[in-house]
């Protein structure tokens, strides 16, 4: 398959079930928010080491949010229930009660019911109150910026990581181009994420390497410094660069949505712009139960 | 389906227990059953077809027509189900109410609400005292549920009142959120005597400045960016002043107390 003279590779992308959540920070100005929420978020590319997965869903116009703030919405996967209540509690914690005139809501309705504010709360030393309002009990815990308003629990839900594609470009340049114009469409879209500095990931990574304690290494077969010496490089002689975009999502629809968006933006720059093809990431399929197939999702 | 209509046949001479004829008392029942129902109207006991004509079949909207002071406990214990009160109503008006909605058309008599658990009770007139209060010899007033009153509320307001929110467009008599466990009350008029008197959480939201006694602390003033905000929003679609924008206030003046008692109470001062 071929669009716009770059070629899709008869492949797929293989991804895992998460579990998963969004919270609303709101603050007094929007500089404050974004603030806020890009500090709940860092430090939280990918679950091997940072315990989550976290980025900006979108920006909240003041109509959207509770209490008429400007708003982020953040989503945060984690492999687990135990794990993501864990994440979510401590980032809330150390980087939203921080943050001068923030407040955190919960952006997710439904679901089974984790910890947002519940424990935060007793940061107010007994002087806390609990308001139900609508239903929702909130937790006013006195700071000193005046109060922070915090919900009690947020909802979690099953969700999916790892869904993926690879651009392969005949330079960096050029798949940095690539890689932007796809970041820019899909994050248009809601209820998935790319994690990654920038929603691009630089140094793809598979399981395993030749030392014991390390669990993830170079995916040399993407790798375009080895393609001569790979045992089985996937990469030819035009191509030196090759950029990964990761998508967490909610349910496989959001995922494939925002896959089809970003093959797309990749290809609209086309061959003659040294995007050459587009492939995916996957372990042979033994691993996670969800393939995203890019000829499918492109038909 | 109609509504259920009881149009009252002329005013009582003593008052009438109307428990029995919430929503979910005479769900299921035919027409000639409701009428065969016999309600206390002072030491007598008289059949419901004595008191009130009756139309329509929808047993889950009730509506009482030329209701008038003498009608207790219209609503009591209501658990779903939506009651029109076309007049006044009796005292214990929504009497431990579960859900559902209950609408006066005229004024309440006391202890309206009281021991409310949740639902909606929208007073357009006034309240008697004891809104939202507790039965005498009981420890828990309204434990949920949102009680609106366009008219003006007696004394008492919130007696022990434990969780929900109580809006008053109009004044409040003595001694409101006395005695006060939890809870939100909104009165935009004036307050009598010693508001918050013995609460030990909740909060008054109050647009007036009240008489305060010396046993709430100063906590000065404050721009309430977040919650207040929230509270206002979720007002948004009521049926009442409190649901517009120009309504809505921020910056506000901060009393802790009642110190004599928990003193985790908060009244708040538009400022």
């Amino acid at each position: 398959m071929k669009i716009n003279g770059v070629t899709i590779d008869p492949t797929f992308a293989e991804a895992f079930p998460m579990k998963a959540t969004r919270v609303i920070i709101t603050a007094d100005s929007p500089r404050w928010a974004k603030l806020a929420a890009s500090t709940m978020t860092g430090f939280a590319t990918s679950v091997i080491a940072c315990g989550c997965e976290a980025a900006i869903e979108r920006n909240l116009d003041p109509e959207e949010t509770p209490d008429g703030r400007h708003g982020i919405a953040i989503l945060l996967f984690a492999m687990g229930g135990k794990g993501l209540a864990k994440q979510v509690e401590t980032r809330a914690g150390q980087c939203v009660l921080t943050s001068s005139t923030s407040s955190l809501f919960s952006g997710i309705d439904g679901g089974k019911r984790i910890p947002l504010g519940k424990n935060l709360r007793f940061f107010g030393d007994g002087n806390q109150i609990s308001k139900v309002i609508g239903g929702k009990r909130y937790w006013r815990i006195p700071v000193m910026h005046g109060e922070f308003v915090v919900e009690e629990s947020t909802g979690m839900v099953d969700a999916i990581g790892g869904g993926n594609f690879l651009i392969l470009a005949r330079t960096k340049l050029q798949a940095i181009a690539a890689a932007d114009a796809a970041v820019t469409a899909i994050k248009r879209l809601s209820n998935v994420i790319m994690p990654f500095p920038g929603g691009v990931v630089g140094s793809g990574s598979k399981v395993g390497s030749k030392y014991p304690s390390v669990p993830v290494s170079v995916n040399d077969a993407f790798c375009p410094t080895l393609k001569g010496v790979a045992r089985h490089s996937e990469l030819s002689a035009g191509i030196e660069c090759v950029l990964e975009i990761v998508i967490n999502g909610f349910t496989q629809n959001d995922i494939e949505e925002a896959m089809r968006i970003g093959i797309e933006a990749t290809c609209a720059l086309g061959q003659e712009n040294g995007i050459k093809r587009v492939s995916a990431g996957n372990y042979g399929g033994k691993l996670g139960p969800y393939h995203f197939k890019l000829q499918e999702i492109m038909a | 389906m109609n509504a259920l209509t009881f149009t009252l046949r002329r005013p009582p001479q003593q008052r009438v227990d109307l428990a029995l004829l919430s929503c979910q008392r005479i769900a299921g029942l035919s027409t000639a059953e409701i009428n065969a129902i016999e309600l206390q109207c002072g030491k007598r006991r008289l059949r419901v077809d004595e008191l009130f004509e009756l139309s329509g079949s929808n047993n889950r909207e009730i509506v009482f027509r030329n209701s008038c002071d003498k009608l207790d406990r219209i609503g009591h214990e209501l658990d779903g189900g939506e009651i029109t009160v076309e007049g006044d109503a009796g005292a214990y008006c929504g009497l431990g109410m579960k859900s559902g909605s209950i609408r006066v058309r005229g004024s309440a008599g006391i202890f309206a609400a009281c021991e409310m658990h949740d639902g909606m009770l929208q007073i357009e007139g006034a309240a008697g005292d004891f809104l939202g209060g507790a039965l005498p010899g009981n420890k828990r007033g309204m434990q949920g549920g949102m009680v609106i009153v366009k008219g003006s509320a007696g004394d008492r307001l919130g007696d022990q009142m434990r969780r929900g929110m109580v809006l008053v467009e109009g004044n409040v008599g003595d001694y409101c959120g006395s005695r006060m466990i939890a809870g939100t009350i909104a009165v935009m008029g004036t307050t009598g005597y010693s508001p918050g008197y013995s609460m030990n959480r909740g909060t008054l939201l109050l647009w007036r400045t009240p008489k305060l006694i010396a046993t709430f602390a100063d906590c000065g003033t404050h721009t309430s960016s977040s919650f207040l905000p929230l509270l206002f929003r979720s007002w948004r679609s009521l049926n009442s002043r409190f649901a517009e924008p120009k309504a809505a206030f921020s910056r506000i003046h901060r009393y802790q107390g009642d110190l004599s008692a928990l003193g985790k109470g908060e009244i708040l001062v538009k400022s």
